[in-house]
């Protein structure tokens, strides 16, 4: 009989995503009192998404900070506090109200540390919900993670299960630069298992979510379950062996684990809800051809939300996002180009 | 009245003066000799003067004490020298050096020390304004009766995160000091043309604050407005907006062709040039001629001094390419 000493597994319950978002915040503000978060509605309201239910009843009107509807000057006072030692906390309701707040996020708080020759930091994390599917149209659905993998500064991380919800936003509010936390509204309902207690998921670590020998399809956020959905399929009905990466963070990007299954199977899919157009599957399909170029036995193929505005109609905003059945056709696609 | 307010209101003496004096004139001197770096290709990229203006950060540091920070912009090398950075310092980082304040990395636009109470100068007008108000919230959640300092010129309050500051400010109750330096011009449009109002101080009375005018050629003007506005931070009261009216008398930067303005304006200012004010009081305060010139010989030459040491020393190593970057930003080729 041999003891381990190695710790026994967290124990796990069943959160949803949204439940577990709240309770890395609820574990981390309990666990740091230069910590606060700060948003339009998150406090008595607790959120329009209701991921910070019960923290102002909890912690209070001092940590938990109903802002007026002033993006950029409530993200610049995140800032301002960061610089004097805090770690703020910052919810942006739907993504694409980083536009208002963008001169704060990639003019300052991305570059302070570097402009003061090493001497601050900028520990300021922001929340933020995006995506499609859900009928919110062309200013409350946009998926803008690249604007913030191109200009260098912030951490990106877009979880896709709940207990990556939790793991990466903890890590996030630790880290003493800035970080930004991508939600999905249509996720915030699913359930998954969760570990209970402190919880930290590394930035820059993807996984193999479901292993396959024939092809890879990388994808993050949403995406994820677009493309295990079509591998799914794909396993049943055809018996093709689709391996799906999540990349869990866009910045930093963990090509290792995506070079060593693109070495494996040769062919490359990458799936995002963001637009196609210079997005993170063009950064990953060039940076694969650069790196692996002699291992593809197929071009890569993207399968992105278009290029034009998100449309309302529900039948216009089904076509537009990329389907399980768009993922299962450009994998036929890279298969039979072999 | 407090001790603070009669500290203010009694004036200052003829060695607060003497102190006042020797600062601007090294602020001045400093600008002066940054325009001919800028000509002689010293200084890359450009630099922003603020000639004329020296009497708001040396007054509003009077004011202050040490921890009450300052958040300045791109025309802010009187508020870094105000507030401590160093002659030769400052001059490195306009000269492109390691011993910079900022090593380099921010040259003229983006002089600070934090240390030394300087957040970073920010190139975006009006972007330093909620980065005070922050300051001010992190002073306040933590008990410390600092007061922050946001600086910025006439033409920062037309951008859109200057109502979101005063207005959070105001909401909030923070301990945070909006001075505008309102030199007249929006860069290189009459601010006049620009806005609505007769006096800028009326757009914050709108929030909600509590406001200010003052002369900002006159050194006790500001430091008497900014220690009643400080007393009324410290003392819980929140931010007020102080509107102090000051002239540029360079251009919006080296080259600047000065048509928006007449000869005569100008003219009509540099009668009320804050060094011209403050000699004036000095004579006033039985401060001998010979004593100011020697003042004003000694300033020259630590200037001077200061320039010689920064050019001599050495620009950042690109060994050291990726100091001060995040450990995901991926500086390689």
């Amino acid at each position: 009989m041999t003891v381990s000493t190695a710790p026994s597994p967290p124990t796990q319950r069943t959160l949803t995503f949204r439940d577990a978002v709240r309770e890395a915040l609820e574990l981390e503000l309990a666990r740091d009192p230069r910590t606060f978060i700060m948003g339009e509605d998150i406090g008595a309201y607790g959120g329009v998404y209701k991921a910070t239910a019960g923290l102002l009843e909890r912690f209070g009107p001092e940590r938990v900070v109903d802002t007026p509807i002033a993006e950029a000057g409530f993200v610049g006072t995140a800032i301002g506090a960061a610089l004097a030692g805090k770690r703020p906390i910052v919810e942006i309701m739907f993504m694409d109200f980083v536009l208002v707040a963008a001169d704060q996020l990639l003019n300052q708080a991305a570059k302070l540390r570097f402009l003061s020759g090493d001497a601050v930091r900028v520990p300021l994390t922001v929340r933020t919900q995006h995506g499609v599917g859900a009928g919110t149209g062309a200013q409350h659905s946009q998926c803008f993670e690249a604007f913030f993998a191109h200009v260098p500064g912030f951490a990106v991380a877009v979880p896709a299960f709940p207990a990556d919800a939790k793991g990466l936003l903890a890590s996030a509010i630790r880290m003493d630069d800035p970080c930004l936390v991508v939600e999905h509204k249509a996720l915030y309902p699913i359930k998954g298992d969760v570990p209970e207690g402190e919880y930290l998921v590394p930035f820059g670590q993807a996984r193999i979510v479901e292993a396959g020998d024939d092809v890879t399809i990388v994808a993050y956020g949403r995406a994820v379950h677009i493309a295990l959905a079509a591998a799914a399929a794909l396993r049943e009905r055809e018996g093709i062996g689709a391996e799906v990466i999540d990349l869990r963070t866009v910045v930093p990007l963990d090509m290792e684990t995506v070079l060593g299954s693109v070495r494996r199977t040769g062919r490359l899919v990458v799936v995002h809800e963001a637009h196609r157009n210079v997005g993170i599957g063009a950064e990953i399909a060039a940076r694969v051809g650069e790196l692996a170029w002699g291992d593809l036995r197929a071009p890569i193929r993207r399968v992105a939300g278009l290029d034009m505005p998100v449309p309302y109609a529900q039948p216009l905003e089904a076509a537009w996002l990329p389907q399980p059945d768009d993922v299962a056709a450009a994998v036929r696609a890279v298969l039979r180009s072999t | 009245m407090t001790n603070a307010a009669a500290t203010a209101a009694a004036g200052l003496g003829a060695s607060d003066w003497l102190a006042a004096f020797e600062r601007m004139l090294e602020i001045r001197r400093f600008e002066e000799l940054a325009e001919r770096l800028f000509y002689t290709g010293e200084i890359r990229g450009s630099t922003h003067l603020a000639i004329g203006q020296e009497a708001i950060p040396v007054g509003a540091r009077l004011a202050l004490r040490d921890g009450d920070a300052v958040a300045p912009t791109y025309r802010g090398h009187g508020w870094a020298l105000a507030w401590g950075i160093p002659l030769e310092e400052a001059f490195a980082e306009l000269l492109g050096r390691d011993s910079g304040s900022n090593r380099g990395r921010g040259g003229s636009k983006h002089l600070g020390s934090f240390r030394r109470g300087v957040v970073v100068s920010n190139a975006i007008v009006a972007a330093n304004l909620p980065i005070a108000c922050g300051l001010a919230l992190a002073a306040k959640q933590d008990g410390r009766d600092t007061v922050a300092i946001a600086a910025f010129g006439d033409g920062a309050t037309n951008q859109a995160v200057f109502h979101e500051a005063l207005n959070l400010a105001v909401i909030w109750r923070l301990p945070v000091l909006f001075i505008c330096e309102n030199n007249q011009y929006s860069e290189m449009t009459p601010i006049r043309a620009m806005v609505g109002v007769e006096r800028l101080v009326d757009r914050a009375a709108g929030y909600g604050l509590a406001t200010r005018t003052c002369d900002g050629m006159d050194v006790e003007a500001v430091r008497e407005a900014v220690a009643e506005a400080a007393e009324r931070a410290r003392g819980g009261g929140g931010p007020t907006f102080i509107e102090a009216a000051t002239y540029r008398f360079c251009g919006h930067m080296p080259g600047d062709a000065e048509t928006y303005r007449t000869r005569e304006e100008v003219e009509a200012w540099r009668a009320r040039d804050p060094l011209a004010v403050a000699r004036r009081r000095l004579v006033g305060l039985g401060v001998s001629e010979a004593d100011i010139e020697a003042v004003e010989a000694a300033a020259a030459n630590r200037v001077e001094a200061a320039l010689d040491g920064a050019r001599r020393a050495a620009p950042p190593s690109v060994d050291a390419l990726a100091l001060g970057t995040s450990p995901f930003m991926e500086v390689t080729r």
